[in-house]
């Protein structure tokens, strides 16, 4: 029985409380990976036994605009000492974002063995949980070097216009005034997103945050999830729907939440977002 | 610094160099630290030595016109006038794993308090990138780019309102 069975996800056992990896601590099939936007996070301290992946160095591709390759991966795993069958466990800064967009990653690559902790870092913090400086070392593991596959759960531009043209669902998880343009950067500093502010035609907006309880960090109970993307952007379970931010992160947290915690059967993160979609020529845009 | 009573460089003036000299140093420091590991560290032992602001100076909840723009650490400034007329700065960060936003508090503290208004005014954001390298998400860079911003912001109405006295 899952220990979130009351909050009535589609798939509880993809999350694990803070409780689970205290005692998960010296379990050698385990491997927690602390990922955060902040760099000084990690090295200022993290839970015992954490490896830091990092959304740069670690998951993007070092010359174009994509993420890292099958012998990236394979790299990256065998440094962590995990081998496919791993339980990798993700928890992070600004309640679990980049985590999630770690975990989207990975499921890129198929790791399914994967979870979140709820709550991220500062759930384990406000506990009073132990905290370190030190790093993990891991013998080296094999690890296969496994395509990565780009059709399932992550979507490209002419995708993007192609459900634009068909009204098929997406959701916009930016903050409101990203959604209406009336945000695209920052008073007296050159514009660095997008050279067009709005959204994408059809797009609800429903900001990335409002899927997490604010008092805790967790993830809210799949009632109060259903209310916001069902009731209220009257989104069903069985939509073909695009998720999209700036360029990726915060809607795979949305991508998490729809596909794992509720069940939609078809999510796709368009990790281009509104810095290639704003960009691009001639094509619909709403304010 | 000028001395009490004095009002020195006060005005913006295009000529104005960019960097004042304490920050300049500073800046300097963090540039001979070429090992990623290293100049993280430093950050990090920076961050350590930010300090809450004095119920002196403001207390909570702090009004919105202290807020920092596109800085999710939720960062409040308070600029306190000197004697010169210089600015000495107090920022705080509300967020307790904004360890960043605490590390750029300190140095934008440390090195522009009592500097002469027109080269804080002048500072440049790109100092963000200086600091913490190439590899911020863009949200953290607006967010720490809006500090320096707050600052610049301070030196140029105290600028302005000693231009007008």
């Amino acid at each position: 029985m899952s220990e979130f069975a009351d909050r009535r996800y589609h798939r509880p056992e993809v999350l694990v409380s803070t409780d689970w990896v205290a005692k998960h601590a010296d379990d050698p099939n385990v491997r927690l990976i602390e990922s955060n936007e902040d760099p000084l996070l990690y090295p200022s301290e993290h839970i015992p036994g954490a490896s830091e992946v990092d959304w740069v160095r670690d998951l993007n591709h070092p010359l174009r605009r994509d993420y890292l390759d099958p012998s990236a991966f394979r790299d990256l795993m065998s440094r962590l000492g995990s081998t496919r069958d791993t339980n990798v466990v993700f928890y992070g800064d600004k309640n679990n974002w980049w985590a999630c967009y770690a975990f989207w990653v990975f499921q890129l690559f198929g790791h399914t063995n994967a979870r979140v902790m709820d709550g991220g870092r500062l759930k384990w913090v406000k506990e009073g949980r132990p905290m370190t400086r030190d790093r993990p070392s891991f013998a080296r593991s094999e690890y296969p070097e496994v395509r990565r596959n780009d059709n399932e759960i992550r979507a490209f531009r002419e995708q993007v216009l192609d459900h634009v043209q068909a009204r098929r669902p997406l959701v916009d998880v930016r903050s409101p005034e990203e959604y209406t343009g009336q945000r695209m950067h920052m008073p007296d500093y050159p514009n660095e997103g997008a050279l067009r502010g709005g959204h994408i035609p059809g797009a609800a907006s429903v900001p990335w945050a409002r899927a997490i309880n604010a008092d805790d960090g967790t993830f809210k109970a799949a009632d109060a999830l259903r209310e916001i993307y069902e009731r209220e952007k009257s989104l069903a379970d069985d939509d073909d729907v695009i998720v999209y931010c700036r360029i990726g992160e915060r809607s795979s947290h949305t991508w998490f939440v729809l596909t794992y915690l509720l069940g939609f059967k078809q999510v796709r993160n368009y990790d281009g977002s509104w810095t290639e979609w704003g960009n691009l020529v001639n094509v619909p845009i709403e304010k | 610094m000028g001395q009490p009573g004095q009002r020195p460089n006060r005005e913006v003036t295009a000529d104005s160099p960019a960097i004042p000299g304490q920050l300049s140093r500073a800046l300097d420091g963090f540039d001979l630290l070429v090992d990623r590991s290293e100049r993280i560290n430093a950050l990090i032992e920076t961050a350590e030595r930010w300090q809450p602001v004095p119920s002196t100076i403001a207390t909570r909840p702090y009004g919105d016109e202290h807020r920092t723009p596109a800085c999710e650490s939720e960062v409040y400034l308070f600029a306190v006038a000197r004697e010169d007329g210089t600015l000495d700065f107090h920022f705080a960060v509300e967020n307790p794993q904004g360890i960043s936003a605490k590390a750029m508090a300190v140095i934008l503290t440390e090195t522009l308090s009592g500097a002469p208004l027109d080269l804080v005014a002048r500072v440049s954001g790109d100092l963000v990138y200086r600091l913490f390298g190439d590899e911020l998400s863009m949200g953290k860079s607006m967010g720490l780019m809006g500090m320096v911003a707050m600052v610049q912001r301070s030196a140029r109405s105290a600028s302005v309102g000693a231009a007008g006295d």
